[in-house]
């Protein structure tokens, strides 16, 4: 396609506007909100970094469902679905406890200690639980590594749905796309992220909706579109899948770690989990939460899968969505249908930014480098403003020509995260003995043991590497903890007296 | 709040403190979240690969999918949320997030934060 489609591309200039004025009234509110705590640099990151601790159940579930489910379940795992059939559906259902397990595991005991230690982000909660430098170094670093490389892939998959559906040139979809994303989360912070993904997760079920019902229509009905599968290859509707010895049951299983309980890991994912106003909110949260993440991951890989028997021979498996959304739908129709996987990648950039820019300049500025700036309120809100925009920058750099190096942190970047955050985060808030020693022990392990194993074995056990990577780094973070000093008493009384 | 006077309803634990009521409450909701996660696991495992590993011949369908598929998977989530909307109606309980007073304390522990 050569030819810019402006009828499908106007639909998503109108909605890339929204976005921008989201991003400027949340801007007003941060100012508004900050000013009546008294002006200082930290009501400032309080207000920025969590949006003052007032989300509500809707906008919880919102929020954490479009922060969690991105392209890779928008435009990558349909695409994998349409070749494979069933199987993938099967396995990208791992994710079923996506929108209670978070909420409930973490649950109001986090919610209680962040209100307690002042936490905005997981770097504050390790910072103040474990007293440590080296665990906040490890910490901001992995963060920032694996969280820009995440975040380039997903402007990559953007950029190349963008690319394939309207015609416009792949730099240019990019940096379109990119200034979106960075101005609205600069400006707005948390509140406007919040906001944003809000109105996204419901342009999300309703694109999805409106592309399920679609395929299953023309395609005469499930039961035939199932029989029409068959026909292909009877592994499309088979759990083992297409192809001997790929989708084998210890690594498909693996998959509820990677995608499913260890998320917790996350933290853009994590972060929600401090936001909430009240424990109403998180009750209602965790029910919207669950029945929007289901009716998402069910019907855009479903959608995938079902796209085999209507549209044959997409090479490419991100092109499957944007191809099947094209050729389903007028071309208006098809930008406003195509708005909700641009809205899942948008969604979950905005998110991880705000965590990044806060390791940046919470973490490492205002706690090691610049103190003073905490009663600075202008001052800390230009910086972090420029800092959204550096960041961004060299995001977008990245996504202009992809680095090998980019490649191979992407691969590394959730598992990475997880293998960082998952056990300090927990073990820190339910464990009185976790201290500092056992959580860098257990950091190192997991980040080691994942990196080996996908190296030398890729599939250890035959399971995913995740899996005995997460179970090493939990030992090594007991035994070390068991062996070491006991985490000081004023911590254990910051965290758990009344 | 922990140099008052000792207080009747509130113990202290074993490093000397009276410890905040509301965490074994927290504590108890985790473990819900994280059964709940093991059953959908083992719906998904039990149905998917109980029901699927036989020839496609031989399968049965339900609703048009084949019946592995529909148990694991969509029977599954309908269970996840109806169960979701149990335990947070019947087994989660409401309760202040700030922190709290040694008095607001001890009307949360009577008010039920240990039972239910």
């Amino acid at each position: 396609m050569n030819t810019v489609q402006w009828s499908t591309l106007l639909p998503i200039v109108c909605y890339f506007a929204i976005m921008y004025l989201i991003g400027f009234y949340a801007l007003e509110l941060v100012n508004k909100a900050s000013l009546l705590k008294g002006g200082s640099g930290a009501a400032f990151m309080e207000e920025y970094m969590t949006g003052g601790r007032r989300t509500g159940g809707f906008v919880l579930a919102m929020t954490l469902v479009a922060t969690y489910l991105s392209a890779g379940s928008f435009i990558g795992g349909p695409g994998t679905a349409y070749t494979h059939g069933l199987a993938w559906v099967f396995l990208a259902m791992s994710q079923i406890p996506t929108g209670y397990y978070t909420l409930m595991v973490l649950g109001k005991k986090f919610a209680i200690v962040s209100r307690k230690t002042g936490a905005n982000s997981i770097s504050d909660f390790l910072r103040a639980r474990y007293e440590s430098n080296a665990v906040l170094i490890i910490a901001s670093v992995s963060i920032i590594f694996f969280l820009i490389a995440a975040m380039a892939a997903q402007l990559i998959g953007a950029s190349r749905l963008l690319q394939g559906s309207t015609g416009l040139e792949y730099k240019t979809a990019l940096i379109f796309f990119a200034i979106t994303v960075v101005v609205h989360t600069a400006v707005g912070g948390f509140r406007g992220v919040v906001f944003n993904d809000t109105l996204q997760g419901i342009v999300m079920t309703v694109s999805t909706s409106a592309l399920f019902i679609a395929i299953v229509m023309q395609g005469g009905g499930i039961a035939k579109i199932v029989q029409d599968m068959k026909a292909i290859n009877p592994g499309m509707i088979s759990p083992y899948g297409v192809r001997e010895g790929f989708m084998t049951v210890p690594w498909v299983s693996s998959f509820w770690v990677l995608v499913g309980f260890a998320i917790i890991g996350l933290p853009a994912v994590a972060q929600r989990a401090m936001s909430y106003k009240d424990s109403k909110s998180l009750h209602s949260g965790i029910i919207y939460g669950t029945i929007v993440s289901l009716v998402l991951l069910m019907g855009m890989h479903l959608a995938g899968a079902f796209g085999v028997t209507q549209v044959a021979g997409i090479k490419s498996g991100d092109l499957v969505i944007p191809t099947l959304i094209t050729n389903l739908f007028n071309p208006v129709v098809a930008g406003i249908i195509l708005a909700g996987p641009l809205a899942a990648v948008m969604s979950t950039v905005d998110s991880q930014l705000l965590v990044v820019v806060a390791a940046i300049v919470n973490d490492l500025l205002v706690n090691y480098i610049k103190p003073e700036l905490k009663a600075n309120f202008k001052k800390l809100r230009s910086i972090t403003i420029v800092t959204c925009c550096i960041v961004g920058a060299i995001v977008v750099g990245l996504a202009f020509d992809p680095p090998e190096l980019m490649v191979w942190l992407n691969l590394f970047a959730t598992a990475g995260q997880l293998s960082t955050f998952l056990w300090p985060t927990i073990l820190g808030l339910y464990w009185k003995d976790a201290n500092a020693p056992g959580a860098i022990a257990g950091m190192v392990t997991g980040i080691g043991t994942y990196l080996y194993f996908h190296y030398f074995l890729a599939r250890p056990l035959a399971m995913h590497p995740i899996v005995p990577s997460l179970a090493l780094s939990l030992v090594a973070f007991i035994v070390v903890a068991k062996m070491t000093k006991k985490p000081s008493e004023k911590v254990i009384r910051l965290f758990w007296e009344l | 709040m922990a140099h008052g006077k000792e207080s009747k309803v509130l113990k202290k634990n074993e490093y000397g403190f009276v410890e905040d009521p509301r965490y074994k409450e927290c504590e108890k909701e985790a473990w819900y979240g994280i059964i709940l996660g093991v059953v959908s696991l083992v719906i998904w495992a039990v149905a998917g690969y109980g029901l699927g590993s036989g020839p496609v011949e031989e399968y049965s369908y339900i609703m048009g999918f084949p019946a592995w598929f529909f148990i694991s998977c969509i029977a599954n989530s309908i269970f996840a949320i109806g169960a979701t909307i149990y335990i947070v109606k019947n087994k989660m309980r409401d309760m202040p997030l700030d922190p709290m007073t040694k008095e607001e304390a001890e009307a949360y522990v009577q008010n039920g934060g240990e039972t239910r």
